[in-house]
């Protein structure tokens, strides 16, 4: 159910200029809105994005959530990449990682 | 008027974001198939282009996910991603809230659709619309098929989406066009993405060139993700637009790996004139 919750939160920041105002203003005030796990407030606090991605949000919100937060393409793969090595597989969802993260466009 | 165009395409984001680090060799034949498509569409003279697309969480959320979506507004906005990033400047895109009307009231009669008078496209619909009608001026109708958040319709249903997309365009004078896109195989936004199985894509595509039905709608949701990664579940759209053109057989234009588009760069045209060969 938190899970849900975090994506609810970073599709909210892909399209509301409020939410992403909230956020560089007052990121926990923003984040006790949203009830989330330990685990994904740390990451949400510490721009985490490949702890965001193990922890199963879509890649389809993340992708846009980790160009705001100044990722390039190649450095938000890596950030996946480095992220599957340090914690193992993708815990939720639909965006599990193959072939242990390997190969890809970078 | 009825159907005057059918055609599929790839529109991964990387395809506009990312250009210039696909190989040219590959890349140039490419938009020259795009190029092709957009000249076919142009000749059918189409008053309005129904997009069917695969939406990224631009519109709709998993609180209230519809399975079927058709847009119902005389004005859209797009791109919702940051412009720069997508590299499509952001704009107004016209459409047609009373042809829309009309077409959701007939879809209505077979398929139970969500309508929404509000509707910021993102870069499945953007991206074709950049190759194909690079004036915006045409009028769009977005139709929407989850392929994000499961549980996902039936494929066997996307095929029935397409044929009650059909009946409405043949109870409308209008000329109207319609176009598919996705991915067929990819694993975008992982780590993997840039895979892409090839073989898969072709023989989507020879199911597709044939319309038939029975071949596009027996895979298994399983199949697909392991076959053509969670991307894969996009061939929604595509087997929607055979269903709009259940019956003809289609020409497919191109279709290449381009690891940085995160997909085969595809284009495929439906001939509304030639009866399919492999159809059931």
């Amino acid at each position: 159910m938190t899970l849900y919750r975090l994506q609810k939160l970073l599709y909210e920041l892909n399209r509301d200029p409020r939410v992403q105002e909230a956020f560089l203003n007052d990121r926990e005030c923003l984040l006790a809105e949203y009830r989330l796990s330990d685990d994904e407030a740390e990451a949400i606090r510490s721009d985490d994005v490949g702890k965001l991605y193990i922890l199963g949000v879509n890649g389809q919100i993340l992708m846009h959530f980790a160009a705001w937060r100044g990722l390039a393409w190649d450095e938000y793969i890596q950030a996946m990449k480095e992220a599957l090595a340090k914690h193992g597989q993708v815990k939720a969802g639909i965006y599990a990682a193959v072939e242990g993260g390997e190969g890809g466009a970078i | 008027m009825s159907l005057v165009f059918a055609g599929i395409m790839s529109h991964g984001p990387g395809m506009t974001a990312r250009a210039e680090r696909a190989d040219p060799a590959v890349r140039e034949p490419f938009y020259v198939a795009l190029d092709r498509l957009r000249e076919e569409l142009e000749r059918s003279r189409p008053d309005a282009l129904i997009v069917i697309a695969a939406e990224h969480f631009a519109n709709f959320f998993m609180n209230n996910m519809p399975a079927y979506a058709i847009g119902m507004a005389d004005e859209y906005e797009g791109p919702i991603e940051d412009p720069e990033w997508l590299r499509i400047e952001r704009r107004s895109i016209p459409g047609s809230a009373e042809l829309s009307r009309r077409i959701i009231g007939k879809v209505m009669e077979k398929v139970d659709v969500a309508y929404a008078e509000e509707w910021k496209f993102d870069h499945g619909i953007m991206v074709p619309l950049n190759f194909l009608t690079p004036r915006f001026d045409l009028p769009v109708i977005p139709a929407n098929i989850n392929c994000q958040g499961p549980p996902l319709t039936p494929l066997s249903r996307a095929y029935e989406f397409g044929r009650a997309i059909r009946a409405a365009c043949d109870a409308a004078p209008e000329r109207i066009a319609l176009m598919g896109t996705g991915g067929i195989s990819h694993w975008p936004a992982t780590p993997n993405s840039g895979k892409i199985n090839v073989a898969w894509d072709r023989e989507f595509l020879r199911r597709w060139s044939a319309n038939d039905r029975a071949a596009l709608t027996s895979y298994s949701d399983a199949e697909t993700l392991r076959d053509a990664g969670q991307g894969g579940f996009e061939i929604r759209t595509l087997t929607a637009v055979a269903g709009a053109c259940e019956g003809s057989a289609g020409e497919v234009l191109f279709c290449e790996p381009i690891p940085i588009f995160a997909t085969s760069g595809f284009a495929a045209v439906m001939n509304l004139n030639a009866e399919a060969k492999g159809a059931a």
